[in-house]
């Protein structure tokens, strides 16, 4: 399970520290990239929306910054209440606690993202990370949004 | 491959759990002659250190113990440097903290409080601390209340704005800056207040210097009676205009610059950001630059910069004798690591230091210590083991280093 292109020296010290990150740790978990082939899917769609919009904080493998961004990964606020995860995007959040953990930085609200990206970029959060909830359909975006207009 | 995969993992956690603190000592780098002692583990978010004349060590706690205290002592050190006894007391969580004469100051996100020292260093009001400055700005973002001394009786507070670049909406994308940023009136800079005052809040203090959007490592330079401070840039030039800025810029901008100020300067925030490779004030994209438009004209200049996003949680003058001649009235500054630069690798985690002559710096900087974090190549935060987020020097001239991660604190020796 060790990610492509890194080096694994067994012999030194720091590269034992690593692969104990890697095996041990599930922010460490590999991305699921998507579809290898193929036409592409509503998760490529999805990955292309996390790395514009989401991967700045949220960090490359889902895993948050300590203190400053909660981690999407295996994370009940993903995989729970679909409306209320929808939300957060349409609508930003700050100052809630989040499993215990009180975070710093304020998320922006997305709205100007279209139905289709939200419910892109939400199915492959819910369905990477080491998350495994179902997808979210654009039409439960629209409903969402217009709940809040 | 699983069968591997099992034994190096049985391996590394064998050799982790019986002793990371080898491990790690041999991860840490540090120049030929400094070593490394581990004085206490697992503290939790140890955030600023102070340490008495006495040897007496201080940690300041992010977020409170087990025994609700925000506040560690550290005492009876054996051979190894290994505290013998820890205790801890003060009920609020925070980051500052210093030693002063006899008395030390610790900080909540919106108080600074004062405890009366004795002759070996204890503090004899651990449960009635004075309150010397209330009521300061907290609204979570940059809400470190971190302070320095100076030796005429003032005491110098960060207020580190609750905003990214003092957009209309923080951190979204398409907001205007608002011109002139309402936050600099009660953030956004240093204050300074009298340190035997009592209840002050910011009509008793100074705002010392303004346009300093947070300012987490700061000291006072003796050498050259001057407050030093290293500001935390702002983030995200590249997610808020990508039609100005790639990810690549965005990872190394803006530099994170290191000022020495004078009463009423202006470091430039949110409206301008300095760029250590047109070596020029840039207009903020928020307040109509483009990457390259120059701007900040009554602004300071920055005395030394650095790449982006390395996030430079504390600064720290060295007078002592232990570390040789090179490093006296140097400055030490502790890099708490990046999370902005991503998708490139994160930078960071590390101490540096950087020398100075006849009260400036030379112009050059170097890795002091490196290697807290555990590992090579650094993906995300979230991945690192340790980082470095308080300095103190002790009265022997060892340097102390805490982490916040774990809560762990080293201490650097050099012997010839």
């Amino acid at each position: 399970m060790l990610r492509p292109g890194r080096k694994c020296d067994i012999v030194k010290p720091r590269s034992l520290v690593f692969i104990v990150l890697a095996l041990g740790a599930s922010s460490m978990a590999p991305i699921n990239v998507g579809a290898q082939s193929g036409t592409p899917s509503i998760t490529d769609r999805g990955k292309e929306v996390y790395d514009q919009n989401c991967l700045a904080c949220h960090q490359i493998d889902g895993s948050g910054v300590p203190m400053l961004t909660p981690s999407l990964v295996n994370a009940g606020w993903v995989q729970g209440d679909k409306v209320r995860l929808i939300n957060i995007v349409l609508k930003g959040l700050k100052g809630v606690e989040i499993d215990g953990e009180m975070y710093d930085n304020p998320m922006p609200p997305l709205a100007h993202l279209s139905d289709e990206d939200i419910a892109a970029v939400l199915t492959y959060v819910r369905s990477n990370f080491n998350n495994k909830a179902g997808p979210i359909k654009k039409e439960e975006v629209a409903a969402a949004r217009k709940a809040t207009n | 491959m699983k069968k591997i995969t099992f034994i190096l993992l049985a391996v590394s956690m064998l050799l982790l759990s019986a002793s990371d603190n080898r491990v790690l000592q041999e991860v840490i780098k540090l120049p030929a002659g400094f070593s490394m002692q581990m004085v206490a583990e697992d503290l939790g978010t140890a955030r600023h250190i102070a340490v008495t004349p006495q040897g007496i060590v201080y940690v300041k706690l992010g977020k409170l113990n087990d025994g609700n205290n925000g506040i560690v002592v550290l005492q009876n050190f054996d051979q190894k440097g290994k505290a013998g006894k820890t205790t801890s007391f003060g009920n609020f969580a925070g980051t500052g903290i210093a030693v002063k004469g006899n008395y030390l100051f610790a900080t909540s996100d919106s108080e600074v409080f004062r405890y009366t020292l004795d002759a070996n260093g204890f503090v004899t009001n651990q449960d009635k601390p004075d309150l010397i400055v209330t009521k300061l700005v907290s609204k979570r973002q940059h809400a470190s209340k971190t302070i320095t001394l100076d030796n005429s009786g003032n005491i110098y507070v960060n207020i580190g704005a609750p905003s990214n670049a003092c957009q209309e909406a923080d951190r979204t994308k398409g907001s205007k800056g608002m011109m002139p940023c309402p936050l600099l009136d009660s953030a956004g800079g240093i204050w300074q207040f009298n340190s035997a005052k009592l209840n002050q809040s910011y009509a008793d203090g100074k705002r010392y210097a303004t346009g300093l959007r947070n300012s987490v490592g700061l000291d006072w330079n003796s050498e050259t009676n001057q407050l030093y401070v290293m500001q935390h840039g702002r983030d995200m030039l590249f997610q808020l205009y990508p039609e100005y800025f790639d990810a690549k810029q965005s990872a190394e901008l803006p530099s994170e610059v290191m000022f020495a100020l004078n009463q009423g300067d202006d470091g430039g925030w949110p409206y301008v950001y300095y760029d250590h490779f047109q070596k020029k004030k840039i207009l903020a994209p928020e307040f109509g630059g483009d990457g390259k438009k120059t701007g900040g004209e009554k602004a300071v200049d920055p005395v030394l910069a650095f790449p982006g996003h390395l996030a430079p949680n504390a600064l720290l003058f060295y007078k002592g004798n232990m570390f040789p001649e090179s490093y006296r009235n140097g400055a030490f500054v502790a890099f708490h690591g990046s999370w902005n630069r991503a998708p490139e690798k994160q930078k960071g985690y590390f101490v540096a230091f950087v020398p100075f002559k006849d009260g400036k710096p030379t112009g050059k900087w170097e890795i002091f210590a490196e290697g807290f974090a555990g590992l090579e190549s650094i993906d995300a935060p979230g991945q690192a083991r340790h980082r470095p987020c308080g300095l103190a020097e002790g009265p022997d001239g060892a340097l102390y280093v805490t982490d916040d991660v774990k809560g762990h604190i080293y201490r650097i020796k050099y012997a010839k």
